[in-house]
């Protein structure tokens, strides 16, 4: 299956390989400046700060929270956000931002393994049938295409029936499910890196592959990687808690993001703090992370 | 040009089949037996002897590259196999629950293309730019948003505090419309970035300016030039949208308690029954191909840059 | 008082009895930058073109050129304004229209040639469709009658088979079509004035010129106005009745051609006209004053030896001999230039001479060294003694890397230089270059072309090969960049003893720096000899098609 690529550039049979017409973008008389970055935009403030919450929620959730995420009082039962209870309590009496809190645990740890997963296997990848292009790209990247065939969540359960349940193995299967795009983009990269001038001028220096690799491939592709790295780690935040809510992740009592909002659902009629609290928070990470990766991606020279 | 059509259907029965490979491996050839979990169940009371003869009777003694033959050789001949929980033919699982997740997907799909085109177009028309940022800003925020907690909001909103419509027995067409509008949202995301994102590149393309110089006017220029150029690449993420679809219609029916293949698949996953499990990734896997196998066909009949390069091949 | 006037009026001479086409009056233009802030790019620019008259608009990228014709159209990007003047066409003003009133003008009474006809043909439409388009906006001629004159029009521009053609889209037709395509839709309404933007700039010479002439005869034929907006000299000095020089958004200079050329007032004119080579290198060739030829006796750094090379065109295709059999030699310190239009084989030649392409016959012999015979291993170690230098200096640097470490990475390809010595050398080569110290710190981004390409020399020149190819080297640079880079290289060849093989599309460049001259045709080599002979005795019809078409070979007359 070959995907249509979306550079369907046509040839240009008339165009030279010559004369470069001058182009004249309106800002060209200026001297040449270096992009600002001093210019603070609040929406990318606040993505770091949402992250850094959460990521300190995950390192020492009880210097935020006194109250159990495992244990209530039946007294307590369904009470709406307010005194005591800043975001309300559960059909068992536990304190919801407690188990918010708690639940980070689960969700962020469980979406660094996934991206770790489709990191380093993908990357390489990718890297690999970039670099040595020929038989070995042609075969991983029909490898990458089957796997892009089968939808990610359908693949996520196949892994998670061998596995079993459990917050690691649904972390690992959402890791396979982004395998592809990680090992696709690499792959892009390097050949669109090493289509370039400066790389085949390094070659015609005398450089061999790997110092051409470590001084030029490398840094210049490691951008769009790690904004891709941004955006798989939102999406495995969204995978995980998709799973968590069918029930194949973290088992209850567990605080997981999406195992809430499924046992928030009971209550849906009566107590709505319980589905929404956890959903808006899975939503604020989420959006942090795409809007940090469209900020890595913006940042490229 | 029959040539590169017979090419083409190869390389996608090719990557059919590699699918069916990779589900066989996962799911029949690695450990974990649906069988031993419902028999040897101690409410069934089996001896380990009738467990045996159960096993075989489902073929699960027969060596593991005869099973991979017949299983593909019944896959070809549309036997999917058996269902261990229910007991019965997979196939008739398929057939009892593909058509009403047909019609939450292409429903759903019909609502994100129309909802994207109009947030696309809408955004590259506005003119007030922050009207233009706050839509451009929609789909980023569409796509940070959990199906499944999607549908339990708009249940809340629409059902509960509006009342507009009943969760218990809603009329069919009221009943479609919350888990389309929660299918459709993110499935519309990626769609309208691509189009936002086209639709910004084609407009800075010296036609346009030169179709602007002719006396065009800028919903002309958008109509006639930018319109069809900023479409195509929309069409080449199909199959990526059709992934989301159908991850999204698994989890909108549970949400919305509908019958599917969502169900289907919840329940096989509950019971490790891989048979059906295959069955529904190499369905998924099927549909892949072959949309993306017509939008490979059909792309170079709207661009016609690919027309003379798809003939040369013949 | 009646006698009074009437004198004045008299005395004011001819031109003031016609209103202009097109009259400027200080008109300024500024941009706002991402802050904001408004930044004046255009300064008090006032003009006039009478009508059936060609005005050429000269001046360097970023001299403001491109922007005033784009706000006379009315098309200035969303981030443009125009701050004061006017703009007045036949008289009126339309400074102050709205778009939807210029809309009304805009193909009608101007219309535009634009730069690049590749891409300024709508790709998934017909060519057709697009000339078609002039005449759906402002007339009301049913379809059939519109398809009628589309065909007239196609035929008039010079395209065979107009019923045909239409039909096809842009990637169907050669670039010298789709300018005529272009212009077929530019001509249609038979406006008042035509804006040429750069119209040829994107063409190869030959082409070029007869774009040109068309452009030429149209004008004749219905008096139409032309604005020639152009960065070549040249091409101003065949065709413009007058020349406005334009820098930095100010006028520097404006008269009829013949003067400016002759007699300019302003210093700037006098380095742009300088700097151009094809105006200022005719003569000294028609004087039999090339460069002096190289010394007999000097062993040859280069020689090539009827050097094929074939590319694998599909399964059942003959392979497509993109260069066949060329032979050459280039004795040391002097330099050989292989010029030629697109599609000839010339880039080929080159990559194949740096060692990136094996040759599928023939021999390439560099220092003594024949190429062929090298393996993976032997080649990366030969690269030391030939160094490439590539036409594009925005993408040959890596945007990562400072310039000290840009120049200084060849060192560490091969045996250990201690960290001082290297440091020695890339100081020693930035002088030498004419590069200042302060930017060995910065990123490519932070420089100007110029500056780049210089780096990009540095960085060739840094383990002291003999054999330099400059593939296009100077094609991307401003005329008095690319001077300057052309007056460096000359310097560094004396000095450093090196060889030159020079890739070029342009001929008037190679009358300037080389000795010998190969010219290629098609992967044929069909001429080759000292640049004096090949110059003043061309032996081949393509050879003489090529210099005639070189711009400011006409020179403008009074």
């Amino acid at each position: 299956m070959s995907h249509v690529t979306l550079t369907a550039a046509p040839e240009t049979p008339g165009a030279p390989d010559t004369a470069a017409p001058e182009t004249q973008a309106p800002d060209e008389a200026a001297v040449p400046r270096r992009p600002r970055i001093s210019r603070l935009q609040p929406g990318l403030v606040l993505s770091w700060l949402v992250l850094g919450l959460v990521a300190l929620w995950t390192i020492a959730p009880g210097f935020f929270t006194s109250h159990s995420a495992t244990s209530g009082t039946a007294r307590d039962k369904l009470l709406p956000p307010g005194d005591g209870h800043l975001l309300g309590t559960d059909e068992l009496g536990r304190d919801l931002y407690s188990r918010i809190v708690h639940g980070s645990i689960n969700s962020v740890t469980g979406a660094l393994v996934a991206v770790a997963v489709g990191l380093v296997v993908g990357t390489l990848l990718g890297l690999v049938a970039g670099s040595l292009g020929g038989v070995t790209d042609a075969v991983m990247m029909r490898i990458v295409d089957v796997l892009l065939s089968i939808p990610g969540l359908l693949l996520s359960l196949s892994i998670i029936i061998i596995l079993g349940f459990g917050t690691v193995n649904a972390a690992i299967a959402v890791g396979v499910g982004s395998v592809a795009s990680f090992a696709r983009l690499a792959r892009a990269e390097v050949l669109r890196v090493r289509r370039s001038d400066f790389v085949e001028a390094a070659f015609g220096s005398g450089g061999t592959f790997v110092a051409v690799l470590r001084r030029h491939i490398l840094p210049n592709s490691a951008g769009s990687v790690l904004a891709l790295l941004a955006l798989q780690f939102g999406a495995a935040i969204l995978a995980i808690s998709t799973l968590g809510f069918l029930g194949y992740g973290a088992p209850p009592p567990t605080p997981e993001w999406g195992l809430l909002i499924a046992e928030g659902r009971n209550y849906v009629a009566t107590s709505w703090w319980l589905t929404t609290y956890p959903g808006l928070v899975v939503v604020a990470v989420v959006l942090s992370a795409n809007r940090i990766s469209h900020s890595i991606r913006k940042v490229q020279p | 040009m029959r040539r590169h059509l017979f090419s083409r259907v190869g390389q996608a029965a090719l990557v059919l089949w590699a699918a069916f490979t990779v589900a066989f491996i996962l799911l029949q050839a690695l450990p974990g037996d649906a069988l031993l979990i419902k028999y040897q169940n101690p409410d069934m009371g089996l001896s380990p002897r009738e467990i045996e003869d159960i096993r075989a009777s489902y073929g699960a003694d027969t060596p593991l590259f005869l099973q991979y033959v017949q299983s593909l050789g019944g896959f070809l001949t549309g036997n999917l196999g058996y269902s261990v929980q229910a007991g019965v033919p997979v196939v008739d699982q398929l057939a009892a629950n593909v058509p009403s997740t047909l019609a939450l997907a292409g429903l759903g799909f019909l609502a994100a293309v129309i909802l994207a085109a109009a947030i696309a177009f809408l955004s590259s028309l506005a003119p007030f730019s922050w009207l233009r940022d706050a839509l451009q800003a929609l789909p980023s925020l569409f796509i940070s948003v959990p199906v499944f907690w999607l549908g339990i909001v708009l249940i809340q909103v629409f059902s509960f505090q509006l009342k507009l419509i009943p969760v218990i027995n809603p009329p069919e067409a009221l009943g479609l419309v919350l888990p389309v509008a929660t299918l459709a949202i993110p499935v519309s995301a990626p769609l309208t970035q691509v189009l936002i994102r086209s639709i910004d590149d084609v407009r800075t393309q010296p036609f346009v300016a030169v179709a602007r110089a002719r006396g065009g006017s800028n919903a002309w220029v958008l109509s006639h030039h930018v319109a069809r150029n900023a479409v195509l690449p929309a069409i080449t993420i199909a199959g990526v949208l059709l992934g989301e679809l159908i991850g999204g219609a698994v989890v909108t029916e549970t949400v919305f308690g509908r019958n599917g293949i969502g169900q289907l698949t919840q329940e096989a996953v509950n019971s490790q029954d891989a048979a059906v499990l295959q069955a529904v990734v190499v369905l998924a896997a099927a549909a892949f191909v072959l949309v993306n196998l017509a939008v490979d066909l059909l792309y170079p009949v709207l661009d016609p840059r690919l027309k003379r390069k798809a003939g040369a091949l013949t | 008082m009646t006698g009074i006037l009437t004198a004045g009026a008299a005395a004011a001479g001819a031109p003031t009895l016609t209103v202009p086409v097109l009259e400027l009056e200080n008109l300024s233009v500024s941009y706002a930058d991402r802050h904001r802030r408004h930044r004046r790019v255009i300064h008090d620019v006032s003009l006039s073109i009478a009508p059936g008259e060609v005005v050429a608009l000269v001046g360097e990228s970023g001299s403001g050129k491109s922007t005033t014709a784009q706000a006379v159209i009315g098309l200035l990007a969303g981030n443009g304004r125009i701050d004061g003047g006017s703009i007045r066409l036949n008289g009126t003003d339309i400074a102050g229209w709205s778009q939807k009133r210029l809309e009304t003008i805009r193909g009608a009474k101007i219309s535009l040639i634009p730069q690049d006809p590749t891409s300024s043909l709508n790709p998934v439409a017909t060519v057709g469709s697009q000339v078609e388009e002039v005449l759906r906006l402002h007339t009301k001629l049913p379809k059939a009658e519109r398809r009628q004159r589309v065909l007239e029009l196609l035929e008039r521009v010079g395209i065979p088979d107009p019923g045909r053609r239409a039909r096809q889209y842009a990637h169907e037709l050669s670039g010298g079509m789709k300018q005529r395509v272009l212009i077929a839709a530019a001509i249609a309404l038979q406006p008042q004035l035509i804006i040429a933007d750069e119209a040829t700039s994107a063409l190869d010479v030959t082409v070029q010129r007869r774009i040109l002439d068309l452009i030429d005869d149209l004008r004749a034929e219905s008096g139409t106005a032309v604005l020639f907006v152009t960065h070549d000299l040249g091409v101003a000095a065949d065709r413009a009745d007058r020349t406005v020089v334009l820098q930095g958004g100010r006028i520097q200079e404006q008269g009829p051609t013949y003067e400016v050329l002759a007699r300019p007032t302003s210093p700037y004119t006098r380095q742009l006209i300088a700097d151009a080579p094809s105006i200022t290198g005719a003569p000294s060739v028609a004087a039999g004053e090339a460069r002096p030829l190289p010394d007999a006796g000097r062993d040859n750094a280069v020689e090539v030896r009827n050097l094929v090379q074939e590319f694998a065109a599909g399964r059942n295709l003959p392979a497509f001999r993109a260069v066949d059999g060329v032979t050459f030699s280039v004795p040391r310190g002097t330099t050989h230039a292989i010029v030629g239009e697109s599609g000839s084989g010339k880039t080929t030649t080159a990559r194949a001479l740096a060692g990136f392409q094996r040759p599928s016959g023939g021999h390439i012999i560099i220092c003594g060294q024949d190429l062929s015979a090298l393996d993976a291993k032997g080649l990366r170690l030969f690269r030391k003694h030939v160094q490439l230098v590539y036409q594009n200096p925005f993408t040959s640097l890596d945007p990562r890397q400072t310039i000290a470490r840009i120049i200084e990475e060849p060192l560490l390809n091969f045996d250990a230089v201690p960290r001082q010595r290297r440091d020695a050398a890339v100081r020693d080569l930035l002088a030498r270059v004419s590069l200042p110290e302060s930017l060995l710190a910065k990123h490519p981004r932070e420089l100007s072309g110029g500056q780049r390409q210089r780096v990009a020399i540095a960085r060739a020149l840094v383990l002291n090969p003999e054999v330099l190819i400059l593939d296009e080297a100077v094609s991307a640079l401003d005329v008095t960049v690319q001077s300057q880079i052309l007056a460096l290289l000359e310097e560094l060849q004396r000095e450093l003893d090196l060889s030159y093989v020079f890739i070029t599309h342009d001929l008037a460049v190679v009358r300037q720096i080389a000795d010998t001259v190969s010219v290629m045709s098609n992967g044929r080599q069909v001429e080759q000899g000292t640049v004096s002979e090949v110059f003043l005795n061309p032996q081949h019809s393509y050879t003489r098609e090529l210099i005639d078409a070189i711009p400011g070979n006409r020179k403008a007359q009074p």
